[in-house]
């Protein structure tokens, strides 16, 4: 493989990751990864749409006029998730009425117009293909490591087979009901980014504002 | 990364390219969604209708694991009943009745009165399906189908009676937004086996079912009309007492259960 399609493909799942250095797409990561099983429907939705998207795009990038390339895309990203949409009803009854709304909120997810408008407008289809696998990889990665904390701690279990047993079946574990909640994922993606940038340092971002004492004498 | 040459842009961004464009990437992304819509339209009628026969099986209590849900399924007889009189109605195939499609009709529905309207569901149609489980030809079950607004959401399930149509044998939410690990209570097992047995009206009739408001004592004395609430979810659980009001109700189903219960007696 080249280097810029193994770069495009590579990149956005650590070094690049479109939720934990771009932090886009928190809204589903929060809202469905109470348990992995919709999790991981959720990522092979996102992953398709992004890198179909993405290669539409890119194939009719040379014909699409700048004035309504936002709301072409949109279209083409809108069209996409209601396919994958109707498809899970059909195919994946119980998971998709678990997933409910998430899957249609996948048009408005910040990563896949983020990528068609910043990649797939000015890039070949092959290559605008790949980073719209990529990105989608890389959400799918902190989603199911999300999933995987929330179920396991709030309910003691990882697609739904018991792995530690609750008390309220005689086992050991108390399940912290917490890591039901939304709330939890953002505790989950913050400690996610926090280990990520502890890891890579380039990844921190210079603050906006810097806190400095100011001597009595500047004061006035 | 390899960037595209910039190209003519004059030419691009002309009034009828961009009208042109726009309408073919329409009708592009229109024929894909309707044709998608249309091959899978059949498969999600049939997980849909599998789904509900799955969960009137359950409250029917004759749901297998692993049993055929449809083979199953013949051992219950759906029926319509007419809400005002609480008779059955002949002629009218139950299996294509479909109470959503019916209560917009202005001819097969109604609106509610606002004060009867305790579910806050708006409309109903003016018959409603119940589902008889027969066993050696006597009913050993009457399932009927509730919905009605919790906290967030419309909840959709069915209530199971005994055959004296007073004592509750079951009771499923199929459907609901409610908040999870909350509300969600409404599906648990746990908060299900709390129902059989209770009962729904006292003896002069009157409607008592209902979702207490916290743990249920031993010694009350409509301890057999209450059932456990949730801390926290006190919104859900009025949700639930109210559809069970509204559909057992003199608006509902009640008409029909006091027929049920006249013949039995």
């Amino acid at each position: 493989m080249s280097s810029p399609a193994k770069r495009a493909l590579i990149d956005p799942i650590v070094d690049d990751n479109p939720v934990t250095l771009h932090v886009l797409g928190i809204c589903s990561a929060l809202a469905v990864t109470t348990s992995l099983l919709p999790s991981l429907y959720m990522c092979v939705a996102l992953t398709t749409v992004a890198a179909l998207a993405n290669a539409s795009v890119s194939a009719i990038r040379k014909v699409l006029p700048t004035s309504i390339r936002i709301i072409i895309q949109m279209t083409i990203i809108a069209s996409l998730v209601i396919v994958v949409d109707e498809t899970l009803k059909a195919f994946a009854f119980e998971t998709s009425r678990e997933l409910s709304v998430f899957v249609g909120l996948i048009i408005t997810n910040c990563i896949v117009l983020g990528r068609t408008e910043s990649f797939g407008s000015k890039n070949s289809v092959g290559l605008s293909f790949l980073d719209g696998l990529g990105n989608g990889l890389g959400y799918s990665m902190i989603l199911i490591l999300v999933a995987t904390c929330r179920e396991l701690l709030g309910k003691g279990t990882l697609l739904g087979y018991t792995v530690f047993s609750t008390v309220a079946d005689g086992g050991w574990y108390n399940p912290n009901g917490m890591m039901l909640l939304p709330p939890s994922a953002f505790f989950v993606i913050g400690l996610i980014i926090w280990a990520i940038r502890s890891l890579k340092t380039e990844q921190v971002e210079e603050p906006e504002f810097r806190i400095h004492e100011v001597h009595r004498t500047e004061a006035h | 990364m390899p960037e595209v040459p910039p190209k003519p842009v004059v030419r691009r961004e002309s009034v009828p390219r961009t009208l042109l464009v726009a309408f073919f990437v329409s009708l592009v992304c229109s024929s894909l969604v309707a044709s998608a819509a249309v091959v899978l339209k059949p498969r999600q009628a049939a997980n849909a209708l599998l789904d509900v026969r799955r969960n009137i099986l359950e409250v029917a209590g004759l749901m297998e694991p692993g049993a055929d849900v449809n083979e199953l399924f013949a051992m219950v007889e759906p029926r319509l009943v007419d809400f005002e009189t609480g008779t059955y109605v002949e002629g009218v195939d139950p299996d294509r009745f479909d109470p959503i499609r019916a209560a917009k009709d202005s001819e097969r529905g109604m609106a509610i009165p606002p004060e009867l309207d305790v579910a806050r569901i708006g409309r109903r149609a003016k018959h409603g399906l119940v589902y008889l489980v027969r066993k050696d030809g006597e009913v050993t079950r009457i399932i009927l189908p509730v919905s009605g607004y919790g906290l967030w959401s419309t909840l959709h399930g069915f209530v199971a009676l005994e055959s004296d149509g007073n004592t509750v044998a079951d009771i499923v939410f199929y459907e609901h937004a409610e908040t999870a690990g909350i509300g969600d209570f409404v599906s648990q097992d746990a908060w299900r086996a709390r129902w059989p047995g209770k009962r729904v009206y006292d003896e002069e009739g009157q409607l008592r079912l209902q979702v207490f408001k916290g743990r249920v004592a031993a010694d009350d004395p409509l301890a057999d009309y209450r059932v456990d609430g949730v801390s926290g979810a006190t919104l859900t659980g009025n949700g639930v007492t109210n559809l069970i009001r509204y559909w057992l109700g003199d608006h509902g189903y009640g008409p029909f259960l006091h027929k049920v219960q006249g013949e039995g007696s």
